[in-house]
């Protein structure tokens, strides 16, 4: 069932400040649209439950990738197009591009953009669980300020944020230092391309003297909101990989997830599938 | 001021020559397209972004034209399959598709056609992955891809991508 397309508003403000006040003044009214590859599926869905959009697609405060000594910061509008071709995040967050690769197809990275993967609040998203593993910091941003968060503490459950009605994603901050770890991303769905994860797993570790000195652990699908599994990269300290460690860790990975049953899976398979990701992973490291 | 209430009126230049259409904000540019512009080539396949037959070119990125809004179309450039052949004579690509039988039933054939034309003008001599890759938003139910790809492989022989 189409939506009926007249119902709809629309507003392009010149500015970040103008697109802020906007939403100062009637919180939670305008909808941000950025590249739409979301919000229009839903508008064709006849599921759009916005009226009123303002259009921030070309608001220049909120595009670019910028580089300083400790940290790459991405605007919210950066384009998983302009993730992959950036050199920087090449080299030294690579599961944030291999993340972005496997994110739709060349036309949905062209306008799919990282603040809508987590504005949009997909359990299922591809990109989170590589910003997760990188200690990402989100900057938020309203008429009355701005703040970071860590990206760790913003999705609070199924499609729950920390954002009020009048904040923006501006930024997402990726501390450098990341590069001396070993790092994974696995995504599995049901095809290579322009699928919806069953699970989605990103993880790295720092190995010490054969010993797992560090660890993050990430995965998207098994859970209400994507997830950082900390009881896991607790349990992996000072241990060595083995394949009791990833029978043990992955018993321990368990009891952090809360899969379902749905259309694109079963819980029991996305379970299985976590945890022989969680054992691939620890293979790489041995 | 647009004569209708509630739309607004775009003005953007399609395959080289300036356009002006009338309509609402959250209108798919695929429909604008097909109605105001009566520009027919771009189809559409699922209407959610999955299939690629309503790719076109939007300030030399390739889009599905189903996930625009009309709104946002203001001031683009935008490329067509209507736009790919240049003073009468078909792109390489095109050419290509007819000698290789890339084309069956049709209805994919232009977004196909569009997405390795963008891709041969960002990677002229592209590999047989990088073809792959670029196609993979575009589905067709007719040719199981192997000539789709073996059209493209020849279209960069054919012309180093220069069309």
């Amino acid at each position: 069932m189409r939506s009926v397309v007249p119902l709809y508003e629309w507003e392009t403000p010149p500015d970040l400040a103008s697109a802020l006040g906007r939403m100062a003044r009637e919180p939670g009214a305008w909808k941000p649209f950025a590249g739409g590859t979301d919000l229009m599926v839903l508008l064709e869905a006849g599921k759009l439950p916005h009226r009123r959009f303002l259009n921030i697609w070309k608001i220049g405060e909120l595009r670019g990738v910028e580089t300083s000594a400790d940290r790459v910061s991405l605007g919210a509008l950066a384009t998983y197009t302009e993730i992959r071709r950036h050199d920087v995040l090449a080299r030294e967050f690579p599961l944030l591009g291999r993340a972005a690769a496997e994110t739709g197809s060349v036309a949905t990275q062209n306008r799919g953009t990282i603040g809508g993967n987590i504005a949009n609040a997909s359990p299922a998203a591809d990109s989170p669980p590589a910003l997760l593993v990188y200690d990402a910091e989100i900057e938020l941003v309203s008429a009355r300020g701005s703040r970071r968060i860590p990206y760790a503490n913003f999705h609070t459950g199924y499609k729950t944020m920390d954002l009020a009605a009048d904040e923006l994603i501006w930024r997402v901050h990726l501390p450098r230092g990341r590069s001396g770890w070993r790092q994974y991303y696995r995504k599995v769905g049901t095809r290579r391309a322009q699928a919806i994860s069953k699970v989605c797993f990103a993880a790295a570790a720092k190995i010490e003297n054969g010993l797992i000195a560090g660890a993050r652990i990430a995965l998207a699908s098994v859970a209400p909101a994507v997830l950082r599994s900390r009881a896991v990269e607790q349990f992996l300290l000072g241990r060595r990989p083995s394949p009791e460690l990833a029978l043990s860790a992955g018993a321990e990975l368990a009891r952090e997830l809360a899969p379902i049953d749905d259309m694109r899976s079963t819980a029991r398979y996305r379970l299985r599938v976590a945890q022989n990701l969680l054992a691939e992973f620890l293979e790489t490291l041995g | 001021m647009p004569d209708s209430p509630g739309k607004l009126r775009v003005s953007c230049t399609v395959n080289g020559e300036p356009a002006e259409f009338e309509a609402y904000p959250m209108e798919r540019l695929l429909d604008v397209l097909r109605r105001e512009l009566r520009l027919t080539g771009t189809k559409e396949g699922c209407g959610e972004g999955e299939c690629g037959a309503c790719s076109v070119e939007m300030d030399g990125a390739l889009v599905n034209s189903c996930l625009v809004p009309a709104a946002q179309a203001d001031g683009a450039v935008l490329r067509t399959i209507e736009g790919v052949a240049a003073a009468g004579q078909l792109h390489a690509v095109q050419q290509a598709f007819l000698a290789y039988g890339g084309a069956q039933c049709g209805i994919c054939t232009p977004g196909m056609i569009l997405a390795a034309v963008n891709l041969l003008d960002r990677h002229p001599s592209p590999s047989l992955d990088q073809i792959r890759e670029a196609l993979s938003g575009n589905l067709c139910r007719c040719t199981g891809y192997t000539k789709i790809f073996e059209s493209v492989v020849a279209a960069c022989r054919k012309s180093d991508g220069r069309g």
